[in-house]
C-alpha cells in the first residue's frame, strides 16, 4: 500500500481511537481522570456482603451500575459492556452490535458462587455435599445458571452485544490480563489481518471468598481504617494491595485506516514486552531478570531508548514484594535516567482491579499524555529509603508527556509492559 | 501439495495422556490395534454420571520435585506432565536457550475446588445463625492458602513455566472448547506472521471433579448411565458429554526453526478457522459453516481427507455437526472418527488432543480404523494427506483445523 504508515519494524502502526473506563471512582474516563488527578480514593469498607471475621474489610467495589443481581460474571459483563460502549462511542467506529473487528477480553475466572451453592442445596431433600448438589442439578432446569458461570459466558455475551467479528479470545494472565488483551489486539493489527480490534478487560469479582483467598495468601492490606489510606504503593509502611473492581477498554485501529476515516488518534500502542517468570508462583525472580527483560523487550519493540520514556504508570500494587521488584527492574533498565522519570501508581486510588488493571492503567496513561497531567501516588507519607523513585507523591503534576510505559505483573509469573506514545508528528 | 514455506507452522512435539494411554506412541498403537481400544471408565464415583479417569502415570518423571506436585491440583499435574511429554518429544526439554524463547498458550477452565470444604459449609449453612459469618469463618479456617493458586486458571501455565522453564511468553485462554481452538489458531497466526518461532500449546482436564461435573450437570450436558455408547450414538439424551481426564500439548514451530535444529516434523498445522454465534438461527449458522466449507475447499479441494471430530456428545451440537460433516463428505471422499469415543471429552483440551491424534496418524502415514459401529465412521481406502479436525463446543463455538502430512 503506497504511503502506508509502518513502524520501525515495518509493521502497521497501532492507533488508539477510543477509550472507556469504570472504576470505584465512577464510570467514564473524564470523571475517572478528574478524580485521579485530584487524588481521590475509591476504596471503601465493603458493604456488598458481611465481613464478620475477615482480616481485610475494604475494597474498591463498583456498586453504582444498574444490573439485576451480583455475581462475578454478571458484574464483569456489565463492566465490560459499559467501558466498551464508551470506547466505541469515542472512536466513532462501527456501532454497537456491528463492530468491524475481533474482541479480546481479559476477565477473571468464574465459577459457581456461594449464593448459588446455598440456593441449590436448600432445594435438595436428602444427603449432603456434592451428592446432594448433583442430585438437585439433575432434577431441575439450571441452564441459565450454567451459562452465567460458564468460562465462555462473558465472552459470548460481550461478543453478541458488540457484534464483533469471529471468535473472541477471553484470556487470563492474572493481574496482567488487561495488558495482555491490548497486546493481542495490537498483534492482530500488526499482522494486517484486521483494521480494528476491541480490547476490553473487566473484573467484578469482589465476593467474600475472593477476598478471603487473597487474604490467606497475605497479599492484602489489613489497614482497614481508614480504608482510603490503605493502598500506599512505594511507601515504607505498605502492607499489601486493596482488591478492587473496574474495567478499561481500547478501540485499536490501524493508523492508516483510522486516519482515512477521519478518526482522532488518541495515542499509539508503540511497544509490548512479555516474559514469563519461572521462579515462584507468587514472587518474581530475585534477580529481577524477567521484569528487566520485559522492560527491555517493550522498549525494543517500540524502538525507543529508556531516555525516551517520560512517565511510568507503575504496576505499583502496594505489596512489599512487588514494589521492591518493580523498582529494581526500573532502576536496572533506566539507570540514571530514572531520576528524571515520574513513576506513579493509580492503584493508590482505585486499588488493584486484578484482571482489569492493565487496561484501566493504559487508558489513564493515554489521558495523562492528552491532558499533560500526571496522576499522583497518594498516601505517600513515609517514603521507602530503598525505593528511590519520583512517585509524584500525593498531588498531581503538570508535565509534557509523550511516551508512557505501563507495567503489569501477575501471579503465575506473568509480566507485561506496554509503551504508549503520542502520535508521532 | 502446497509449496513448503519457511514460515509454515509445523508440529514437532506431542504430549498426550488420557484415559486410554500415556504418551502419543501408545495412543497410536492402541487405536490401530486388532482389538478396539477402550478408555478407562468410572461409572460409580458420581453415578449416574460416568467419567474417564486418567491412566496411571508417574508424575515424578515430568514433575521431579514433590514440592511442585503438592502445590498443584490434578488438572495442573496432568497438564504439567503432558507439557513435559511434548517438550521431551520435541527434543527441547532442558534446552534453556530454546525454552527461553518458547511461547506458551494454554487453554484453561476453572481451578479445582476443595470438595470437602464446600461440602462442610453447604451441610452446615442451614443451622447457622448468621450465614455470612459462618461462611467467612469456614473459608478463613478451612481453605488451604496454597491451593488458591491451584484455582487460578493461569496457574497451569504458571506451573509449566516453573517446572519446565518455558518463559518466552505465557497466555491463558478461556472460552472452553473454543479456547483450545483459539490457542492453536494464535500459534499458527503468530508463526506465519513472524511473531514467534516456537510455541507450546495445549490444555488439560481432570474429569473426576465434582465441582466440574456439577457445572456440566447444571447445563444438562452430561451423559447419564453406566452404559456409554460411542459419541455418535448418544442421541437418546440431551447431554451426551462424558468428561475425560487428559492433557494434550503440542510443540508448534516455524518450518525454518524446526529444520535448523533438525527436529522431527509430525505434520503441518495448515490453519484454523473458528467462530461462534447462535446455533438456533439457521441463517447465521449456515453463514459460519459456509466459511468453514470454503476454507476446507481452499486448502484441499476435493482430495480425500480424514476427519477427526472433537464432538463432545452433546446431542444438539452433535446432530448439527453430523449434518455438516455429511455435507462435506458429499463433496470429497471422507472418513470420520469421533475422538470422544476413545478419549472422552476434554473441554479445553478436546481440540488439542484431536490435533495430536491427527498429527500422529499423518506422521505414520496412517489413519485410524473406525472407533464405532454406527455406520457413520467408514473405513478409509488409503491414508489421507490431510486430516481436518472438526470442533463443535458442547454449547457454543465451532472450529476446523487442517493438519497436513509432510510426505
Amino acid at each position: 500500500m503506497a504511503g502506508a504508515a509502518l513502524d520501525h519494524k515495518n509493521r502497521p502502526i497501532v492507533a488508539v481511537t477510543g477509550m472507556g473506563v469504570v472504576s470505584s471512582l465512577g464510570a467514564g474516563r473524564k470523571d475517572n481522570f478528574a478524580a485521579l488527578t485530584s487524588g481521590q480514593s475509591g476504596i471503601r469498607t465493603i458493604s456488598r456482603f458481611p465481613v464478620d471475621g475477615m482480616r481485610t474489610t475494604m475494597a474498591g467495589t463498583v456498586d453504582f451500575l444498574d444490573f439485576p443481581e451480583f455475581s462475578a460474571p454478571a458484574l464483569t459483563e456489565k463492566l465490560a459492556v459499559t467501558a466498551g460502549e464508551e470506547a466505541i462511542a469515542q472512536s466513532g467506529i462501527g456501532r454497537i452490535g456491528d463492530f468491524p473487528g475481533p474482541l479480546f477480553i481479559g476477565i477473571p475466572p468464574v465459577e459457581l458462587e456461594w449464593q448459588h451453592r446455598f440456593d441449590l442445596y436448600t432445594k435438595g431433600t436428602g444427603g449432603g455435599g456434592y451428592g446432594r448438589l448433583l442430585d438437585v442439578a439433575r432434577k431441575g432446569d439450571y441452564k441459565n445458571l450454567h451459562r452465567l458461570i460458564s468460562f465462555a459466558g462473558v465472552e459470548e455475551a460481550v461478543s453478541d452485544h458488540f457484534g464483533t467479528i469471529g471468535a473472541p479470545i477471553s484470556l487470563t494472565t492474572a493481574c496482567a490480563s488487561g495488558a495482555s488483551a491490548i497486546q493481542l489486539g495490537a498483534e492482530a493489527i500488526r499482522r494486517g489481518e484486521t483494521e480494528a480490534a476491541l480490547c476490553i478487560a473487566a473484573d467484578g469479582s469482589v465476593h467474600a471468598e475472593a477476598v478471603i483467598r487473597f487474604s490467606l495468601l497475605s497479599a492484602l492490606s489489613t489497614r482497614n481504617d481508614p480504608p482510603e489510606k490503605a493502598s500506599k504503593p512505594f511507601s515504607k509502611d505498605r502492607d499489601g494491595f486493596v482488591v478492587a473492581e473496574g474495567s478499561g477498554a481500547f478501540v485499536l485501529e490501524n493508523l492508516d485506516s483510522a486516519k482515512a476515516r477521519g478518526a482522532e488518534v488518541l495515542a499509539i500502542v508503540a511497544g509490548c514486552g512479555e516474559q514469563a517468570d519461572d521462579f515462584h508462583r507468587t514472587r518474581s525472580k530475585p534477580d529481577g531478570s524477567s521484569i528487566i527483560g520485559v522492560f527491555r523487550d517493550a522498549l525494543a519493540d517500540a524502538g525507543l531508548e529508556p531516555g525516551d520514556i517520560d512517565h511510568v504508570n507503575a504496576h505499583g500494587t502496594s505489596t512489599p514484594e512487588n514494589d521492591k521488584m518493580e523498582y529494581m527492574g526500573l532502576s536496572t533498565v533506566f539507570g540514571d535516567d530514572l531520576a528524571g522519570i515520574p513513576v506513579s501508581s493509580n492503584k493508590s486510588m482505585v486499588g488493584h482491579t486484578i484482571s482489569a488493571a492493565g487496561a484501566i492503567e493504559a487508558v489513564v496513561s493515554v489521558m495523562t499524555m492528552q491532558n499533560g497531567r500526571i496522576p499522583p501516588t497518594i498516601n505517600h507519607d513515609v517514603p521507602d529509603p530503598d525505593i528511590q523513585l519520583d512517585v509524584v507523591p500525593n498531588e498531581a503534576r503538570d508535565a509534557d508527556v509523550s511516551a508512557v510505559m505501563s507495567n503489569s505483573f501477575g501471579f503465575g509469573g506473568q509480566n507485561v509492559s506496554l509503551i504508549l506514545r503520542r502520535e508521532p508528528a | 501439495m502446497a509449496a513448503r514455506d519457511p514460515r509454515d507452522a509445523v508440529i514437532t512435539g506431542i504430549g498426550l495422556v488420557s484415559a486410554l494411554a500415556d504418551g502419543v506412541g501408545d495412543h497410536h498403537r492402541l487405536l490401530n490395534g486388532n482389538e478396539r481400544a477402550k478408555p478407562l471408565l468410572d461409572t460409580e464415583s458420581y453415578a449416574p454420571y460416568s467419567f474417564h479417569p486418567l491412566v496411571e502415570i508417574d508424575l515424578g518423571t515430568q514433575i521431579p520435585r514433590r514440592g511442585d506436585q503438592r502445590q498443584m491440583e490434578n488438572w495442573q499435574r496432568y497438564g504439567t506432565y503432558g507439557a513435559g511429554l511434548a517438550l521431551d518429544d520435541a527434543g527441547i526439554k532442558g534446552d534453556e536457550e530454546v525454552l527461553g524463547r518458547t511461547n506458551l498458550i494454554v487453554a484453561a477452565g476453572g481451578g479445582e475446588r476443595d470438595p470437602e470444604v464446600d461440602s462442610t459449609i453447604a451441610d452446615g449453612i442451614d443451622a447457622a445463625d448468621n450465614r455470612g459469618a459462618f461462611l467467612n469463618e469456614h473459608l478463613m479456617n478451612d481453605l488451604r492458602p496454597t491451593l488458591f493458586l491451584a484455582q487460578l486458571s493461569n496457574l497451569l501455565a504458571g506451573n509449566i513455566s516453573l517446572v519446565h522453564h518455558v518463559i518466552g511468553s505465557s497466555r491463558t485462554f478461556m472460552g472452553e472448547e473454543l479456547g483450545g481452538a483459539m490457542a492453536l489458531d494464535r500459534a499458527h497466526r503468530q508463526i506465519r506472521a513472524n511473531q514467534g518461532d516456537i510455541f507450546l500449546v495445549g490444555a488439560a482436564n481432570n474429569a473426576g471433579r465434582p465441582d466440574m461435573l456439577l457445572y456440566l450437570a447444571l447445563g444438562d450436558c452430561l451423559w447419564s448411565g453406566a452404559d456409554v455408547p460411542s459419541v455418535w450414538q448418544r442421541g437418546g439424551q440431551p447431554g451426551g458429554v462424558v468428561s475425560g481426564s487428559m492433557a494434550a500439548f503440542l510443540v508448534i514451530e516455524s518450518r525454518a526453526h524446526a529444520e535448523a535444529r533438525g527436529a522431527r516434523i509430525y505434520a503441518q498445522l495448515d490453519g484454523v478457522i473458528a467462530d461462534r454465534g447462535p446455533r438456533d438461527d439457521a441463517q447465521k449458522r449456515e453463514k459460519r459453516l459456509n466459511r468453514q466449507r470454503a476454507f476446507l475447499e481452499a486448502k484441499t479441494g476435493t482430495a480425500p481427507i480424514g476427519v477427526i471430530s472433537a464432538a463432545s456428545g452433546a446431542r444438539d451440537a452433535m446432530e448439527l455437526e453430523r449434518a455438516f460433516l455429511t455435507q462435506l463428505s458429499e463433496e470429497r471422499p471422507m472418513a470420520i472418527r469421533g475422538a470422544s469415543t476413545v478419549l472422552g471429552h476434554g473441554i479445553e483440551a478436546q481440540m488439542p488432543s484431536s490435533v495430536a491424534l491427527a498429527a500422529a496418524a499423518l506422521e505414520k502415514g496412517t489413519f485410524f480404523p473406525p472407533f464405532d459401529d454406527s455406520g457413520f465412521e467408514d473405513p478409509i481406502p488409503a491414508p489421507p494427506d490431510v486430516i481436518a479436525v472438526s470442533m463443535w463446543g458442547y454449547w457454543r463455538g465451532e472450529a476446523l483445523a487442517i493438519i497436513r502430512a509432510e510426505r
